[in-house]
């Protein structure tokens, strides 16, 4: 029995363990931010359980005396009652003490939260729409302005500040590993600054309910070394790569004749929708439908044929392709990089 | 109670009475109790005060015992609903990408959850424990506005049908059950769903509202002469505070529930930003009414343990009048946190953390009720029954919640866990810990009160011990599951995450904690037709229900008890004092003053009557035909208007005529 409960303690830690090092976990940060927060939350909870431990000895005790002697229930005895009165009096004062302390620890971690980003350099707006995220890089020259959706690149050990803004309903940007949530609200903005110590890619999700697909919401920070960044940047802002072979010219072709082309903007084609998510430079992404596929030509065909089967509910329409169709749009979008 | 005591006569002189009315016939007025023997006071007030025979009888019933039962049995039978909710969707989260329920009916599932849960089952519940409690606990033979109370009911269940047909027909609310706008406004949820949850809304609050006026009018004015201020039992206390916390909060919730249905159906821009609206303010509303939610669900409970512990600790309540305090400090505080609720939309930081110092403040009357509660078991081994042992449970677990929400409270710390299952851990902590504890262990300790008959112990202790690992081995895992960055409210997450084993043990803790409700309603079943005879007052306890039989009679106590002490069955061993006076023939009450409790005048009390049913059918029918069209107010006043006449019409009386 005893070995059993040891077995299925170590597996519990194990477990917890491995939870903690999870991409997306609060406890595993990699920014100065989620840091703060995870001793934050680990000073907190040891105080707690603390208290925790106290209180349940203290619940433990009349179970370990003998039965009552006296059977009158209004016999008191009043000496007793006020020893236990300055007991409670202590205990409430502790209580008290405590609280002051945590108050004035959760304030000075919130200055210390604040002062991350006040010299970030730059300024990306972030507008949570059902079900994805639109990413825009903001710059002084017009022509560096950058739109791309779901996966947001940002230089590795630098301060980032980001704009966070809803058009339709309320959503919340949340990458536990970098920094704690904060709302996309329509006709507000609000401000985020995230900074990650590391190359590396942070998953994050919605975390305010936003509707049918609120699950998968998915978003990627992905910090990278400046000049990888600058340079990603730079290719970024090329327009889309022109088709190369016959099946890919006609999958340009017929993306441009489909419904397609009224959501979708594709940098140096017609296409100009702003309602979905920008495809110029799709197949350098990760992910598709904001991290609920991982990006592949199967993964592609799957998503265009049946987004209704994959994402239940999300505003892409199933557009009626023939398989060469298909196909030819494929090859067409798998060659954005 | 016995007949030979009626020495305690110092009240109720009824020369008072007659000569306010001196011109009123001596015929008009009926035989009274003073000097009747106990069988004939017996065979008249049970003539006086049944409930009528029939179907109809039973329909008009205003006997508040008649009604909380009822409220008892229907508010279980939705947190059986809600349980079942929650079950389905712990079998969807049980592994990752599983294709079980897809997001249109997960959603739907927790809302309907939340909305079963809060609105059809923890505050109906409580207040129906009230309704059944606080008449006999201040020693009086009806609740205060019996027909109110009986409405109360009717627009209740009415609501709760409306909610779950609604369900049936796929067409259940699927915006949670705090329905933030824009999300539940006309552009982001087309059809009815979200009328649903904002009149669904209207239906609870309107009986909830019911009830609390009923409550604070019998605790403020119906008690036994004597039930001074610092006399009125614990339990009485939380109640009336719950009430009046009622009564503050519900308002803001049909606000913000009639301006939403306002922006859908009649086209106002409330909420609306792009017109000027505001969405964040419909959160502001919903959690000035929220938070105090949350307290008006726990208060009561607190009553239920201020009960329970006394009775098993063998004293009385260790801290009374702090005790009493504590109670009211947190109804009010309970009104100054709601923006903990909001810490990740961004605002002012310094506000923010005014919010953060105000959240904690709660936490001291808290831990107040939770060391004068430890005090009061100090004095010895208590004996040891169900309803202790839930007692237990409800300080193993709350405690826990409490502190969790100590972290919440923390304005950084909360924008890592808001919104993740963190967060959904806490709160079933709290509100099952703090409060549904403490009902079951009130269940096992009323029970022979309300039937007459023991639940089993053996079962009982069964039952104590499922539920306690089911509970923890569902819930404590979420804490962890939180912080490894799940949020809420996601119908399904990516294998990748790697959270799919301790989900599946979630489940299987939720599957456990579901079985030991089931476990529980077969020991209300066996217990109500098989349990051993209770007696008046199995527990030895000392508040005034345990003075009358159980079940009690319809007019729950043969002579006004006199009440010297808080422990009024402690402090006279053998025969309590009575007060006499009240006529026999007519349902008559004692009102008595609201600090002393001495008595001043005698009040009747409402008969049966079909009329509160009708109301509440017409009242509910023009709730729901205003999910289609806003005419519907004017068209749904006609027939109320009709049933309010009915219900209102004079009778008779000479004081109708005065």
């Amino acid at each position: 029995m005893k070995r059993l409960a040891s077995i299925a303690f170590a597996t519990a830690i194990a477990l917890f363990l491995q939870g903690c090092a999870g991409w997306q976990s609060a406890l595993d940060p990699k920014g100065p931010a989620a840091s703060e927060l995870a001793w934050l939350i680990w000073f907190f909870t040891g105080l707690c359980a603390v208290v925790w431990v106290l209180v349940m000895a203290a619940l433990a005790v009349p179970l370990l005396m003998r039965s009552r002697q006296h059977a009158e229930p209004l016999a008191l005895d009043a000496d007793a009652d006020s020893r236990k009165l300055r007991v409670v009096t202590v205990a409430v004062g502790l209580t008290a003490v405590i609280l002051v302390g945590l108050t004035l620890l959760s304030f000075f971690a919130n200055r210390t939260l604040a002062a991350i980003g006040s010299d970030a350099a730059l300024t990306i707006r972030v507008t949570g729409h059902q079900w994805w995220w639109e990413v825009r890089y903001e710059d002084a020259t017009p022509s560096r302005v950058l739109t791309t959706a779901n996966e947001i690149h940002i230089p590795a050990g630098e301060p980032v500040r980001l704009l966070l803004t809803s058009t339709d309903v309320i959503h919340s940007f949340w990458v536990p590993s970098l920094s704690g949530k904060l709302d996309l609200i329509p006709g507000r903005m609000n401000v985020l600054d995230i900074k990650a110590d590391k190359p590396g890619v942070y998953r994050g999700q919605c975390a305010e309910f936003c509707g049918a697909q609120h699950a998968n919401m998915g978003t990627f920070i992905i910090a990278e070394p400046r000049a990888k960044f600058d340079a990603w940047w730079n290719d970024q802002l090329q327009p889309a790569a022109a088709p190369t072979g016959g099946e890919a010219k006609a999958g340009e072709n017929l993306f441009l004749k489909r419904p397609c082309v009224m959501c979708h903007k594709i940098g140096g084609t017609p296409a100009g929708g702003t309602v979905a998510p920008d495809l110029t430079h799709l197949a350098s992404r990760q992910t598709l439908a904001a991290g609920t596929l991982t990006m592949s030509r199967g993964n592609l065909a799957a998503w265009i044929a049946d987004p209704q089967g994959v994402k239940p509910g999300s505003h892409m329409p199933v557009v009626d392709l023939s398989g060469d169709e298909l196909n030819a749009i494929v090859a067409y979008l798998e060659g954005l990089k | 109670m016995s007949s030979a005591d009626l020495t305690s006569e110092r009240d109720l002189p009824p020369e008072r009475e007659t000569s306010v009315r001196g011109d009123i016939a001596p015929a008009r007025d009926g035989p009274r109790d003073t000097g009747m023997d106990d069988a004939s006071l017996h065979r008249w007030l049970a003539r006086t005060w049944r409930t009528p025979p029939g179907i109809i009888g039973a329909l008009s019933s205003v006997d508040h015992k008649v009604i909380a039962r009822r409220y008892l049995i229907t508010a279980f039978l939705f947190l059986c609903l809600g349980g079942l909710n929650a079950v389905a969707m712990r079998i969807q989260l049980s592994g990752p990408q599983r294709g079980l329920i897809g997001p249109d009916l997960y959603n739907q599932l927790f809302t309907m959850h939340g909305v079963t849960m809060m609105f059809l089952f923890a505050v109906p519940i409580v207040q129906a424990t009230g309704i059944y409690l606080v008449p006999l606990m201040v020693g009086t033979r009806n609740i205060a506005f019996p027909r109110l109370n009986a409405f109360g009911y009717w627009v209740y269940v009415s609501g709760g049908l409306f909610a779950w047909v609604s369900f049936a027909l796929a067409m259940a609310p699927d915006v949670g059950w705090f329905a933030y706008v824009p999300l539940s406004g006309p552009e982001f949820s087309p059809g009815k769903r979200a009328d649903v949850w904002a009149q669904m809304i209207t239906y609870t609050e309107v009986s909830s509202l019911a009830v609390a006026v009923a409550t604070i009018v019998t605790v403020l004015k119906q008690r036994a002469p004597g039930m001074s201020l610092d006399k009125i039992p614990l339990y009485v206390w939380a109640l009336l505070v719950t009430s009046f916390v009622v009564v503050f909060a519900m308002p803001a919730v049909m606000i913000t529930s009639t301006f939403l249905i306002l922006d859908r159906l009649v086209g106002t821009h409330i909420f609306n930003p792009a017109e000027g609206g505001d969405a964040l303010l419909f959160q502001h509303l919903f959690w000035f009414f929220g938070h105090p939610e949350v307290y008006i669900i726990f208060l009561p409970a607190t009553g239920m343990v201020s009960s329970i512990i006394p009775a098993f600790a063998r004293r009385p309540a260790f801290g009374h009048l702090g005790l009493v305090l504590s109670l009211i400090a947190v109804g009010f505080l309970s009104f100054g946190l709601w923006v903990h609720h909001m810490f990740a939309t961004g605002l002012p930081k310094l506000g923010a953390s005014f919010f953060t110092a105000s959240s904690m403040l709660i936490a001291i009357p808290n831990g107040v009720q939770i060391f004068c509660w430890l005090a009061t078991l100090w004095d010895g081994r208590p004996v040891i029954r169900t309803p202790l042992l839930f007692v237990f449970g409800f300080f193993f677990t709350f405690v826990i919640g409490g502190l969790t929400g100590v972290m919440l409270a923390s304005v950084p710390l909360d924008l890592q866990v808001h919104d993740t299952y963190f967060v959904v851990a806490h709160f079933h902590y709290v509100l099952i810990g703090g409060s549904v504890f403490p009902l079951l262990g009130a269940a096992y300790f009323w029970f022979p009160k309300i039937t007459g008959r023991m639940m089993s112990e053996r079962l009982g202790r069964w039952h104590f011990w499922l539920a306690m690992i089911g509970f923890n081995a569902a819930f404590f895992p979420m804490h962890i599951v939180g912080l490894w960055g799940m949020p809420r409210r996601v119908y399904t997450y990516p294998a990748e995450l790697d959270w799919g084993n301790i989900n599946l043990f979630i489940s299987a803790g939720a599957v456990l904690f579901f079985l030991s409700f089931v476990l529980f309603a077969f020991n209300l079943v066996h217990g109500a037709l098989r349990g051993t005879p209770a007696g008046d007052n199995p527990w030895d306890a000392g508040t005034l229900e345990w003075a009358t039989s159980s079940p009690p009679p319809s007019y729950n106590f043969t002579r006004i008890p006199v009440v010297t002490n808080v422990e009024p069955l402690w402090a006279e061993r053998g025969a309590l004092p009575v007060a006499s006076g009240l006529r026999v023939d007519a349902r008559e009450l004692i009102i008595s003053t609201v600090a002393e409790a001495h008595p001043d005048i005698r009040e009747k009390s409402a008969t049966p009557s079909i009329w509160p049913l009708l109301a509440a059918i017409a009242v509910g029918a023009t709730f729901l035909y205003s999910i289609f069209t806003p005419w519907a107010i004017i068209w749904g006043a006609a027939p109320i208007a009709v049933t309010l006449v009915g219900w209102f019409w004079p009778k008779g009386d000479p004081e109708d005529e005065e």
